[in-house]
């Protein structure tokens, strides 16, 4: 199959950019998304052109770092995955295919489709952690946890920190990805005991860090690689206004 | 609780506040209203403009009704911007994936609604406070403001008719939204309920649209 890609070239955080057409004709459907940029940037090399720097590590949907915003969505037209996951199939034979990077104040281009995402970094050292003293490895069920709540720790908890939910929402808001890392220790009996200060902490950061505010629009949650709801942005509310307040 | 106002959860905390405050507000108006279509008399409704004119409980409600508009507005405005400001680079394609479709529209129908608003109170609420409407005898003891003869005055003329049904449709849309924003924003979300809510803020929409939609209508065919 053959595709038209216009991708956004960008030569550094302060250079201009812009869409270049590449008619790429060597796609096969079996290929990943990212194999076919592989195979592209293989073509430039061998042109001598420059090929298309983007992110990519684990390439299984679990690292996080590969997010590309493709046709106007992030991780391109399929559900609950991310880029890496993305198969040439999702399109058809002369598709045309826009890549941009992620945009959002925070999240500055580097190089053409990759982005600086340490500011999720930044929010994480705010308060993402449970402090714990290191000494000999803890029984196993020496701290009980309900079942339901388990889960649902563990729900939040497989947050990549991708920035899709950044990437999507019309606010670049990161108030999902602040609600799952809340969300994760909050519901978690070792996660209690800092649990006020972490979120005053990481909400501060946030803001601090210039993401713009939740409109509980969903695009976050309709986008997300790993499904994350709005349900952890309701407790990330409710953590905040109890700290807060309370 | 200190500078809670200060951070992006508690600006939004105000905004369902006070959003809560206006929905209330709704109801209220739209049940006085009402005695308009539901009557033959025009007394019902002038007694009661009357009491909601007069009566200092009700003027200090008045007092947190504006500033409730005041603080869902500038609170509003605040976020915005920042929203905007998040963004400095736009997307290229933008396929707007989203759950709640009206939200996507809320700043512009709240334009809207603002606007309204303005020719709303000048129509009706400055011309009974400040302005001259003629007064009218019930029983031959008391003297009312016929707010009701300006209102039906008003609904005779087409256009206006339009505009409003035109202006409550927009709110709707507002409201379609806005309802079970609020309760997300203040962090009620449950399984069980946030379902019920959603259907409750559907039902509110509709009776409250339908509502004052209904009224001008009826007066423009009727009267």
């Amino acid at each position: 199959m053959k595709v038209r890609l216009k991708i956004w070239r960008q030569e550094n955080a302060k250079a201009k950019g812009a869409f270049v057409t590449y008619d790429f004709e060597e796609v096969s459907p079996e290929m990943s998304f990212l194999e076919m940029l592989d195979a592209l940037n293989q073509k430039l090399i061998k042109k001598s052109d420059s090929p298309i720097a983007f992110d990519s590590d684990c390439r299984e949907g679990i690292c996080g770092s590969c997010g590309l915003y493709i046709n106007g969505r992030p991780n391109g037209p399929e559900k609950g995955i991310s880029t890496c996951q993305l198969s040439m199939r999702a399109f058809k034979d002369g598709d045309t295919i826009y890549v941009e990077p992620w945009r959002a104040k925070p999240f500055p281009v580097i190089k053409d489709l990759i982005v600086d995402r340490s500011a999720f970094d930044k929010i994480l050292h705010a308060g993402g952690f449970i402090s714990v003293n290191t000494g000999s490895a803890p029984d196993g069920n020496s701290i009980l946890v309900p079942k339901e709540y388990s889960d649902l720790a563990f729900d939040s908890s497989v947050c990549i920190g991708c920035g899709a939910c950044v990437a999507a929402c019309k606010n670049a808001s990161a108030m999902l990805f602040v609600a799952a890392k809340v969300s994760h220790l909050a519901l978690l009996p070792q996660g209690r005991p800092e649990a006020r200060e972490r979120v005053k902490n990481m909400v501060m950061e946030m803001d601090r860090l210039g993401f713009g505010n939740c409109t509980n629009t969903g695009a976050c949650e309709a986008e997300c690689p790993k499904e994350i709801n709005l349900t952890n942005i309701a407790r990330l509310n409710r953590e905040y206004f109890t700290a807060k307040v309370l | 609780m200190s500078n809670i106002f200060n951070s992006s959860i508690g600006k939004k905390l105000m905004v369902a506040l006070a959003g809560f405050f206006l929905i209330l507000f709704l109801l209220v108006h739209l049940g006085i209203n009402l005695t308009l279509i539901l009557t033959e008399s025009s007394k019902p409704f002038n007694v009661a403009s009357h009491f909601m004119g007069t009566n200092i409980i009700i003027k200090v409600f008045e007092v947190i009704l504006f500033t409730a508009f005041l603080l869902h507005i500038i609170y509003v405005l605040i976020l915005q911007i920042q929203n905007w400001i998040a963004r400095p680079k736009r997307y290229k394609i933008y396929n707007f994936s989203q759950i709640s479709f009206f939200s996507k529209f809320m700043i512009w129908l709240g334009g809207i609604i603002l606007i309204f608003l303005v020719i709303h109170l000048t129509d009706f609420y400055f011309k009974s406070k400040f302005g001259h409407i003629g007064e009218i005898t019930y029983d031959n003891i008391s003297y009312y403001t016929d707010l009701s003869s300006l209102v039906i005055q008003k609904f005779q003329i087409p256009g206006i008719v339009i505009f409003y049904i035109a202006c409550f449709l927009i709110l709707g849309f507002h409201l379609w939204h806005g309802f079970q924003s609020a309760f997300q924003t203040l962090g009620l979300n449950h399984k069980v309920y946030t379902p019920v809510i959603k259907k409750l803020g559907m039902v509110y929409t509709i009776v409250v649209v339908s509502g004052f939609t209904i009224i001008p209508l009826i007066i423009y065919f009727t009267q």
